[in-house]
């Protein structure tokens, strides 16, 4: 605790100087004369000469004081007309620089004397510290200012904006100033064409901050200006509800992907082979474990290649759950051909094993798989709010899809693959080797679920059962596009993303997913073989 | 009713003594809880009471799968869902009878539905006051969901895996929704805190006997159902069906009928095992609905072995008796060995423990008639693997398998 209150303690001292100090040591020397006249002024007009003169340096350490004095709390000593910032506690005043705000220890109540200040004072200094802030030399700063003043409109900060937006020279600011002095205006009593004029520029930007600032003016002014709000609302709200639609387009697509990575290596095992492999979620979890070892020995070990921690566990994560395919295809699945539901109880009985195995090893509790760099945050397109996890992932899932493609039909392998599938015999004959293809194809399909679990360690718990939830959803998927066709996979995991997203802002999120399971249920009734059913012999076969 | 041909030799035989063991134990165990005292050597616990009717719930349900799985080829990963429907309505029925006893004292809504905020009783909770509405809704539910998802996914030829899919698929569906708290059962917590059954306490000790005997009865009920379907000319078209769908019905039968019925007949005996499961442990919560009880129930049904009667039984308290020893002593390993156990069943016992006793004997039968004549063969050591390859061999029926003229 009391460490704690110490580094605490250092953590602000720290912070202060970093803020106070650093950006303000050039120009202390200038600024402390011209803080000290506070203590020699006799008349409010006079202190507000002060202000001006200390706004007119254009630093940002002046905040510190200024602030003092329209909070009242900026003292002089009578003993040697130093001046500080003061807390008054009983009798005593706890003293501290005003432009370090570094501790100086105590004086009784009667050494010392307040800086005497006025409303109209009180607005001089407000004005003025608007107008520094908007006036920082740092862009973003500015920026964050101006949008803040956008939020909070304030009829009195239109002259400090109008300063502001004839200085600046970055156009993203100037346009944001502009917008703030928009919506300031729209509180001020300026004349109803500058009001039509803001109604222009605040509609220009459309979103839910201007939506709310059009509503409010809409319930206060009368006439054109009124009409103009209305007008201006309604566009907006058209516009927001054709972005609201593309942002659920985006989060549709961007389940879509998960749905696909976590189906794909399903479509080979199942769709090309015709196992029911009831362990293909614990193959994700297995990728998604695999990931976490990776990071937790990189942590210990090279904190330095944390944002290569993905791609080093990408080939591991897949040779873990390939191994483990392997083994089951050799160990179990090879006996059972040819009887699917004894597959799936068998398949079923691995799953629980890897599950508790799993839960023996790492405990039954979440583990925590960081994002690099490259994946955390969002950027914005539009009014869409993309996070680039969500945006990877995608990305990482159709390259995935393309490479799995390729492998199909464009390699030795995969034709042999096709050839076991299509007529195991004819292939025999032909010198291919089927058992050893068998155990690859699950090996590839196990393999794919792994470095599945590798991209959804970074939207999803880390837990035993992190398969389990994966599993209905990716036979879903692939019942669904089609038994043995990939592109089903593909257009399956991205239309029911795309549905399960639209369903759920008119029947909330559970519900949704259960009309989806119920769709899927008719559909299959409708279409036993799925969206994109083979066609010919592989039909009979 | 029990007629002489009930005692003719091999599987009927089994089926007579079954019921009779059965009988005995719901006259057995209920008088030697009641009747000695708790430091007789003849005394019954409690506890033991509720244990084995609980079993004798899961059997039944283990009976009913059964009766789709081992004798017309469906396997449906989602009979779970039968079964928790049926303990709803049970369990509808007792928090109506809890009346003004609740947290809240209200005298018709349920505790959940004041703390919700309810005004009024959802429509589909009027009735459940009366036992006999209960009752019938115990089967009427079950079975009218059975009969509708059975007609859409049989008359689409749904088939297999894929069938095996969508019921579980349904199972989830509803374990969803049975987790919304605004579907009026209670949501996460489900139902509980029941006090009266038909006006007699159900934490009574009477009260808990004689629901352990109704549950052994509606067993015996459901082994001599089923064993009449099956010895019945349906019972010999629900193999067909099995064994070669396309054929029977080249041969003018309507398979998806035949499936349908026995369908329907198995979720309502899912539901009556889930009606008397509620009262005996207290609770019923949407955790029934989750697709992996439905497996469980799968393998309790094949440890017993498929296409048997008695089979399922004798899984399911082989099973279950296990799961509980060992979540007493090894807590952690229960998965590991029920894991193993789905491996060990499919890969070496596809007949089930029953199958392989028969095989024993008629083996031996064989070996006693050769060492007669005088040429015993020798017993060579096989190895599982081809063992399990024997059994698929002798195994006539590939369960649900496709047939080869409709494999995948």
């Amino acid at each position: 605790m009391r460490r704690n209150a110490a580094f605490t303690f250092a953590l602000a001292i720290l912070s202060l100087l970093a803020i106070l100090v650093s950006p303000a040591s050039a120009d202390e020397a200038t600024l402390r004369p011209v803080v000290a006249k506070f203590a020699t002024v006799k008349n409010f007009s006079q202190t507000e000469a002060v202000v001006r003169e200390l706004a007119a340096t254009g630093d940002p350490a002046v905040g510190k004081p200024l602030t003092a004095l329209s909070e009242g709390d900026l003292y002089f000593r009578k003993s040697d007309a130093a001046v500080f910032i003061g807390k008054e506690s009983g009798q005593t005043v706890k003293l501290a620089d005003p432009l370090t705000a570094v501790d100086a220890g105590e004086a009784a109540k009667a050494e010392v004397t307040k800086v005497k200040v006025n409303n109209s004072l009180r607005r001089v200094i407000r004005d003025v510290l608007g107008t520094l802030t908007l006036g920082a030399a740092d862009p973003a700063a500015r920026l964050a200012a101006a949008q803040t003043m956008f939020k909070a409109p304030d009829a009195n900060s239109i002259e400090a904006l109008d300063v502001a937006i004839l200085d600046e020279h970055i156009a993203s600011v100037k346009l944001q100033l502009e917008q703030a002095r928009a919506s300031a205006v729209l509180v001020s009593d300026l004349p109803a064409s500058e009001k039509l004029a803001a109604i222009t520029v605040l509609e220009a930007r459309g979103g839910r901050d201007a939506l709310s600032l059009l509503t409010a003016v809409q319930a206060r002014a009368d006439g054109a200006v009124k009409d103009a709000a209305t007008a201006a609302i309604d566009r907006i709200n058209s516009s927001l509800a054709l972005w609201g639609a593309a942002q659920n387009v985006w989060y549709g697509i961007s389940l879509g992907s998960v749905l696909l990575l976590a189906a794909i290596g399903l479509a080979i095992t199942f769709g090309v082979m015709g196992v029911i492999n009831m362990a293909h979620g614990e193959m994700v979890m297995l990728g998604a474990y695999t990931t976490y070892v990776v990071q937790e020995v990189i942590r210990t070990s090279a904190p330095g290649l944390f944002d290569w921690s993905l791609a080093i566990a990408l080939p591991l994560a897949f040779l873990v759950a390939a191994a483990v395919g392997f083994a089951i295809e050799r160990g179990i699945i090879r006996f059972l051909y040819g009887r699917p539901l004894e597959t799936l109880l068998a398949t079923w009985g691995v799953s629980l094993i890897l599950q508790q195995a799993v839960r023996t090893i790492f405990g039954p509790t979440n583990r925590e798989v960081g994002n690099p760099s490259w994946m955390s945050g969002a950027f914005e397109l539009g009014q869409l709010s993309i996070t680039w996890n969500r945006l990877w992932i995608l990305v990482f899932a159709l390259a995935v899809f393309f490479a799995l493609l390729f492998v199909m039909k464009r390699t030795p392998w995969g034709l042999q693959m096709r050839a076991v599938t299509a007529s195991r015999r004819m292939a025999a004959s032909m010198g291919i080797r089927t058992p050893w293809v068998d155990a690859l194809t699950f090996a590839l399909g196990s393999g794919i679920a792994g470095i599945a679990g590798v991209a959804l360690s970074q939207i999803d718990n880390v837990s035993p059962n992190l398969g389990q939830g994966y599993i209905i959803d990716s036979f879903m998927v692939v019942v669904f596009g089609g038994v043995g066709n990939l592109w089903g996979t593909l257009v399956g995991a991205l239309s029911l993303g795309i549905l399960n997203k639209f369903l759920e802002p008119y029947a909330g999120a559970v519900l949704g997913k259960i009309l989806v399971l119920v769709l899927i249920i008719l559909f299959i009734q409708k279409r036993p073989r799925g969206l994109f059913a083979l066609k010919g012999r592989a039909v009979e076969a | 009713m029990i007629s002489g041909k009930f005692f003719v030799a091999g599987a009927d035989r089994r089926i007579a003594i079954t019921i009779l063991i059965l009988v005995a134990v719901a006259i057995l165990v209920p008088v030697l809880n009641i009747a000695f005292p708790p430091d007789s050597a003849l005394h019954v616990p409690s506890y033991m009471v509720a244990l084995i009717g609980k079993y004798l719930c899961y059997a039944l349900l283990a009976l009913s799968l059964d009766l789709v799985w081992g004798y017309c080829g469906i396997l449906s990963l989602g009979h779970g869902a039968f079964f928790a429907l049926g303990g709803y309505a049970m369990g509808m029925y007792l928090m109506r009878q809890i009346g003004d006893r609740g947290v809240y004292g209200n005298p018709i809504l349920p505790d959940f539905m004041v703390f919700l905020n309810w005004k009024e009783l959802p429509w589909f909770w009027y009735g459940f006051d009366q036992f006999w509405f209960a009752a019938l809704m115990v089967m009427l539910v079950p079975g009218l969901l059975a009969f509708c998802f059975g007609w859409l996914a049989f008359r689409s030829r749904v088939t297999g895996v894929y069938l095996s899919i969508i019921t579980q698929a349904m199972t989830y569906a509803l374990l969803l929704a049975f987790f919304r708290n605004d579907m009026g059962f209670g949501g996460n917590n489900g139902l509980t805190d029941f006090k009266d059954i038909l006006g007699f306490n159900v934490q009574a000790n009477t009260t808990r006997s004689a629901l352990f005997a109704a549950s052994a009865l509606a067993l015996a009920l459901g082994v001599f159902v089923t064993w009449r379907i099956i010895g019945s000319k349906y019972g010999k078209l629900l193999m067909a069906v099995r064994d070669a769908e396309s054929r029977t019905r080249f041969l003018g039968w309507r398979a998806e009928n035949v499936k349908l019925f026995a369908f329907t007949v198995s979720a309502v005996m899912a539901g009556i095992a889930g009606a008397l499961y509620v009262p005996q442990v207290g609770i019923i919560n949407p955790g029934e609905f989750d697709p992996a009880n439905s497996i469980e129930v799968v393998v309790w049904t094949a440890v017993g072995g498929r296409a048997t009667i008695v089979g399922p039984i004798i899984g399911a308290l082989l099973v279950n008796a296990g799961k509980s020893w060992f979540t007493g002593v090894l807590p952690e390993f229960w998965l590991f060995a029920l894991g193993g156990l789905f491996v060990f069943v499919t890969l070496f016992l596809p007949k089930g423990v029953v199958g392989m006793y028969d095989q024993w004997k008629a083996g031996r039968g064989h070996r006693l008639k050769a060492a007669a004549t005088g040429d015993a063969p020798p017993l060579a050591p096989v190895s599982p693997a081809v063992e399990s390859a024997r059994a698929e061999k002798g195994w006539q029926v590939p369960s649900g398998g496709p047939e080869p003229a409709a494999a995948e």
